[in-house]
């Protein structure tokens, strides 16, 4: 679950980490006022949506005055932003953040995250901050410094210390960054993060140190002991066949191709996805259907494919295991096609337990299908029914 | 004989008398699996399936000495689960559950550090040696003893490399998966070590997919070996956006990384034989092993 960049600087600034003061605006009169309320002589604005790259997309602004401010909000709402993060159609601005502007002497990237090959949370920290931090990351590791955390110790404060001092600093700049570090990994671990990145973390013209911009995401998968943060939930980021996937259980992401695909398993999902790319197809979805899903389940994701105007097939691959079962499929799909009436041509694969009755129950239940052997034969059948290139 | 575990695996499962442990173990004892007995806190003294419960891991321990604990519990005790057995010094734990948190995971790798356990999982469909033994939700039908080792982050891709396996008549060694999340106990490294020297495994089919970097380490670790057998990889996601979770957690990378096509090339220039699609796997491996 991604954070905006002002949720997480409010959790941030709870646990304290230093941030400019700043305020939320949703409409172009609130963002003037805002930087009026804050004070000062400069402002930032800047959209809200879950994509990095803002900065060179026009989503970041810098102002002189507040009705400047008005005017920047004015032109950032109701828009879609499109990065280099967020694909062609851009995700709508619907909130900004006007924040004090401060100048900056040097910009430095701190980021604590998950190591997932020591199993670790780790911190990752460069001098040079800023825009191309990631080119730096891939291009240059030897100018990030490392920091890995032994969950049966914690964080060392001789470790911070070290780290801190190879990003140059030093006396009251060295211990404030000490200290954020340390109140950044309290943060991660009660907050469930997988990431919070802040990048960059500004020493101002002032000394002070101040995380200018910070990305943070939760575990999706430790949600639910976080009821405080399903109100930071923002389905605006959200497209609605994902939020109704959701609400079904289904993995579900949206693509651009014209076959209707799901699957039982991601994995098996995104080889499916690859088989169809070789055969001449393309996907119009990934759905992956878990192992404890219901005849219901299976039938509300049917029904999103079937209501979809450009999928002109669909391909559902279903490797019956030891909790799901090829026959519950079968009827989630009868439910849906039955309901539909005329529908797009559906090819079914099925193997493993209860492939034959799940067979036997389309056939019982008369819905138009027509069965594949393997995979490669399904997908080839997929592609020949949506009739090539989407 | 397999890897991991064998006809002589005596196997307690935690969570025994929740509905799914239930099936699944009613199952794993119709395949010949050695259960011996059964952990649900708060319920020590009852039988269930027949097989004595007990109310924590180490009065199991005490009186049944298993060599595995399959870990059947909800997402929100999986981690606690888990560490009760690494605790008791339980040499083998599957943990299948889907959906444990991250941070979680990370204080479990602490507590394997050092300790006499191994972890399959969590995420993870298990592991199974043909008609010998089998701890996980995996579907018995496709699998056939035989020669291949096979190991995956997802289950699915697992069964199908099991069923494609079969088809060819090869058959399979041990089948595992190492799960689809970002933090986990064996990993691909871990299993071909054991593949390796394991004289009933002939060749090792190696499925991976999008994020992280296990395949990329795999491949550094084969280019050091010397075992004669083939490895034929598969890599799930040439088509797949990374910044998306995929389904699986550990899909998504957050600098981006994690293209199935570096994977492959990693694994490709380490010597392994890269199946051109999930179609073909049984195939490719065929091939390698010298039949039509």
């Amino acid at each position: 679950m991604n954070l905006h960049e002002y949720q997480a600087k409010e959790i941030l600034k709870a646990y304290g980490v230093p941030v400019p003061q700043g305020t939320v605006a949703s409409t172009a009169k609130d963002a003037a006022d805002a930087a009026a309320a804050l004070g000062g002589s400069a402002w930032v604005v800047k959209a809200q949506v879950h994509a990095g790259g803002r900065g060179r997309a026009g989503g970041v602004k810098i102002v002189k005055s507040s009705r400047a401010a008005g005017e920047a909000a004015k032109n950032m709402l109701g828009t879609r932003l499109v990065t280099a993060q967020t694909g062609a159609a851009g995700i709508e601005v619907n909130r900004v953040y006007i924040e004090q502007a401060c100048d900056v002497d040097q910009e430095i990237y701190l980021a604590a995250l998950i190591d997932r090959s020591l199993g670790r949370v780790a911190f990752l920290a460069s001098r040079e901050g800023g825009e191309n931090i990631e080119e730096t990351v891939t291009a240059q590791p030897d100018k990030v410094n490392k920091l890995v955390v032994d969950p049966n110790v914690g964080l060392v404060p001789t470790d911070t210390q070290a780290l801190v001092k190879n990003l140059g600093l030093s006396g009251a700049q060295a211990e404030a960054a000490q200290s954020a570090m340390e109140a950044i990994y309290k943060a991660f671990i009660e907050s469930d993060a997988s990431l919070i990145e802040i990048n960059p973390l500004a020493l101002t013209s002032a000394g002070d140190l101040l995380a200018l911009d910070v990305k943070m995401i939760i575990d999706d998968n430790a949600v639910y002991r976080h009821p405080e943060f399903e109100k930071l939930w923002d389905e605006a980021e959200v497209s609605a066949d994902e939020i109704e996937a959701r609400r079904h259980e289904l993995n579900y992401v949206h693509m651009d191709g014209n076959i209707g695909v799901m699957v039982s398993g991601a994995g098996l999902a995104l080889g499916i996805l690859d088989l169809l790319k070789a055969k001449g197809g393309d996907a119009a979805d990934f759905m992956d259907v878990r192992p404890v899903a219901t005849r219901e389940q299976i039938a509300a994701g049917i029904r999103m494919l079937l209501a979809d105007a450009k999928v002109k097939a669909i391909l559902v691959v279903a490797m019956g295991g030891g909790v799901l079962r090829c026959d519950t499929i079968a009827e989630g799909i009868a439910i849906a096609c039955k309901e539909a009436g005329d529908h797009v041509p559906v090819i079914v694969r099925f193997a493993g337990t209860a492939k034959e009755l799940g067979e036997l129950a389309m056939q019982n239940q008369a819905v138009g299908v027509t069965f594949a052997d393997d995979l490669a034969d399904a997908a080839q059948k997929a592609v020949a029914a949506a009739g090539g290139k989407g | 004989m397999g890897i991991l575990v064998d006809g002589d695996t005596k196997v307690i499962c935690q969570g025994l008398t929740g509905a799914t442990a239930t099936r699944l173990s009613e199952r794993a004892i119709a395949y010949g699996t050695k259960m011996v007995g059964g952990v649900v806190p708060g319920k020590g003294g009852q039988t269930h399936l027949y097989l004595p419960v007990f109310g924590t891991v180490k009065e199991a321990a005490a009186a049944t000495q298993p060599d595995a604990s399959a870990v059947f519990v909800p997402p929100d005790k999986a981690a606690g689960a888990i560490i009760e057995s690494i605790e008791a010094e339980i040499p083998l734990v599957v943990c299948v559950t889907e959906r444990v948190p991250v941070l979680d995971m990370v204080r479990v790798k602490g507590a394997l550090e050092g300790s006499k356990t191994r972890l399959i999982g969590p995420n993870s469909q298990g592991v199974i040696t043909p008609d010998v033994c089998k701890i996980g939700v995996m579907p018995e039908r496709p699998h056939m003893p035989g020669r291949v080792g096979i190991v995956s982050r997802s289950a699915t891709l697992n069964y199908e490399a099991v069923d494609q396996t079969t088809t060819v008549h090869l058959g399979q060694s041990t089948s595992v998966g190492v799960g689809g999340d970002p933090v986990y106990g064996m990993n691909f490294i871990d299993c071909l070590e054991l593949f390796f020297a394991d004289d009933a495994t002939e060749g090792v089919i190696l499925i991976g997919e999008i994020g992280g970097t296990a395949e990329e380490e795999a491949a550094e670790y084969l280019k050091t070996q010397k075992s004669g057998k083939p490895v034929v990889a598969y890599v799930a996601g040439l088509n797949a956006p990374t910044d998306r979770r995929m389904g699986h957690a550990g899909t998504v990378d957050v600098f981006g990384g994690g293209g199935a096509a570096d994977k492959i090339k990693a694994l490709e220039s380490a010597g392994a034989i890269i199946a051109p699609s999930a179609a073909e796997m049984g195939t490719t491996m065929r091939r390698a092993l010298g039949g039509r």
